[in-house]
């Protein structure tokens, strides 16, 4: 008899094995809520009765096969439900056959049926979270900051049109694999970049979204291993969220990454980033995940902002111009330009992109316009940038170096 | 099989000139023939502008008839489309076709009870 689990354990099994039982309870009932139901009620079972039994050899199987059991237990209770459910299970084996996919895993299915393109951003992105991640609607609710019915509604209405209107559950054809992939991806990158934007409030929920956007990064590095961009967005992920504790200083202000006191970096993040950006690099089918986690990675090759080599960082920005252009794109790439070319290069780049309804591109311009002396122009530009970001800690670094600027003689 | 309604959007107003129309007409006859081929086709049909529309309310005892559209619009159901597709992939498949012939966007909505 092994040792009985604590809690924390059993609630890391859950965050790890929801998603792997609801998908595939979803392939063997066809049916999303008899599928929650039962892994839920698994668990509950798992929570009453390991820490007397102690852990079974395999948790996950325990759980599958528990609620397996308790769905035929519920059909048995529920005819009509029964039906329904024999209708989807005919359906779903004639379905088999036809249908050739590149990988055949049950989490996969599940991951491309919640990011399918007849959903909307939202509704994938909460649906993901749910399904896969495990998290309750209130966790969900209170990451992406809306209230706790309207989520529910998103997510009931979600599942409903899955049903309604027979979104299958399957892994798109090697055809469709790239459209329908790059929406998993940009699905998970947003859940990543919500957790990552330092805001007020459930701070603690938000930093369990990075570390579940990576988690389901993994997932799909795992299921897809021959697709680089998938990859390249976990290297992406790990890259940045290295840099995590380093972000935020005491009081909690935005630390720049020039500023940040590089001790605190995560080596054991940024070397499995690296490796992943190394092995995308051997395979030369370079896409914007991985030309934006090779930029990354440039980043924390420095042990010291000076050594950073911006050359490089401006080559990679080049590419990434090629690939996947765009104004904000163009706007970063002015960053690299300021320190390769020079500070009135790089403003002149900034005012071609035209992004004036965007706080980062008053922001940069409020930079080069300081570096070049011009600080009535760069104050205006900084008050400009504060009122367009609703992030305390942006704000409060802004108003920081509005300050610098106004004052006496620029530091730099 | 599920039954999936794919409604044609167009703009109310003036047909396109015939040298426009034609080829459209010629595309969306094909269309409704590849339909037949595949075993897809349940029912289409093109109507006339919706100020051909009338409309009926239940009044008390008797009906109450009215002339027009339901709703005055920009846009309009301009046709339909009813097809059998074993889930929405499918579906949508057909209406990116019958987008393509008909040079208008497709709304695809699934029937209720038709799943078997």
């Amino acid at each position: 008899m092994s040792i009985p689990p604590s809690p924390t354990t059993i609630d890391r099994i859950f965050r790890e094995e929801y998603g792997r039982a609801v998908s595939v309870l979803i392939g063997a009932f066809g049916d999303i809520d008899v599928a929650e139901e039962a892994v839920q009620d698994a668990f509950a079972a798992a929570v009453s009765r390991w820490p007397q039994s102690g852990l079974p050899p395999s948790p996950a199987g325990w759980i599958i096969t528990t609620a397996k059991n308790r769905a035929v237990d519920r059909f048995r209770k529920d005819a009509s439900r029964q039906q329904r459910h024999e209708a989807a299970l005919l359906l779903r084996q004639a379905e088999a056959t036809e249908e050739e996919s590149v990988v055949l895993d049950d989490r996969l299915r599940l991951i491309f049926t919640c990011c399918h393109p007849a959903l909307a951003r939202a509704a994938q992105v909460a649906l993901t979270l749910r399904l896969l991640g495990g998290l309750t609607t209130e966790e969900i609710a209170r990451a992406f900051l809306v209230p706790e019915p309207t989520m529910a509604q998103r997510i009931v209405r979600a599942k409903r049109k899955i049903r309604d209107a027979a979104i299958p559950y399957r892994v798109p054809t090697e055809a469709d694999l790239p459209v329908r992939l790059s929406a998993v991806l940009a699905v998970v990158y947003l859940i990543f970049n919500e957790g990552y934007k330092a805001s007020t409030g459930a701070t603690l929920v938000r930093e369990d979204l990075c570390a579940e956007a990576i988690r389901l990064g993994r997932v799909i590095t795992e299921l897809m291993p021959d697709e680089p961009e998938a990859q390249g967005l976990l290297a992406l992920m790990l890259l940045i969220a290295s840099r995590n504790k380093a972000r935020c200083s005491a009081e909690g202000a935005l630390v720049l990454l020039d500023d940040q006191d590089r001790a605190l970096w995560d080596r054991e993040l940024i070397d499995e980033g690296q490796q992943l950006v190394q092995a995308c690099l051997r395979r030369n089918r370079p896409g914007p995940y991985q030309i934006q986690a090779a930029i990354n990675a440039v980043h924390t090759d420095a042990y010291a902002a000076a050594d950073t080599d911006w050359a490089q960082i401006l080559a990679l920005y080049d590419q990434l111009t090629t690939v996947a252009p765009s104004p904000v794109v163009a706007l970063n790439r002015a960053v690299a330009v300021a320190q390769v070319e020079g500070a009135q290069e790089a403003l002149d780049a900034v005012d071609k992109t035209h992004l004036t309804n965007y706080y980062a591109f008053y922001a940069v311009r409020a930079d080069l316009l300081s570096k070049l002396g011009r600080r009535a122009e760069a104050a205006t530009a900084y008050t400009t940038a504060i009122e367009l970001t609703e992030n305390h800690a942006e704000r409060a670094f802004l108003a920081s170096q509005r300050d610098r600027t106004d004052g006496g003689p620029l530091p730099r | 099989m599920n039954n999936y309604l794919l409604s044609v959007i167009q703009p109310v107003g003036d047909p396109p000139p015939p040298d426009t129309l034609e080829p459209i007409m010629r595309n969306i006859e094909s269309f409704h023939e590849e339909l037949k081929a595949a075993g897809a086709w349940v029912f289409a049909g093109g109507l006339f502008p919706p100020d051909t529309a009338t409309v009926v309310r239940q009044n008390g005892d008797g009906a109450l008839v009215t002339d027009g559209p339901y709703t005055e619009s920009k846009e309009c159901l301009g046709g339909l489309v009813i097809v059998r597709a074993p889930d929405l992939d499918a579906a949508l498949e057909w209406g990116r076709k019958a987008a393509r012939a008909t040079t208008l966007p497709i709304e695809v909505r699934p029937f209720q009870g038709t799943s078997e």
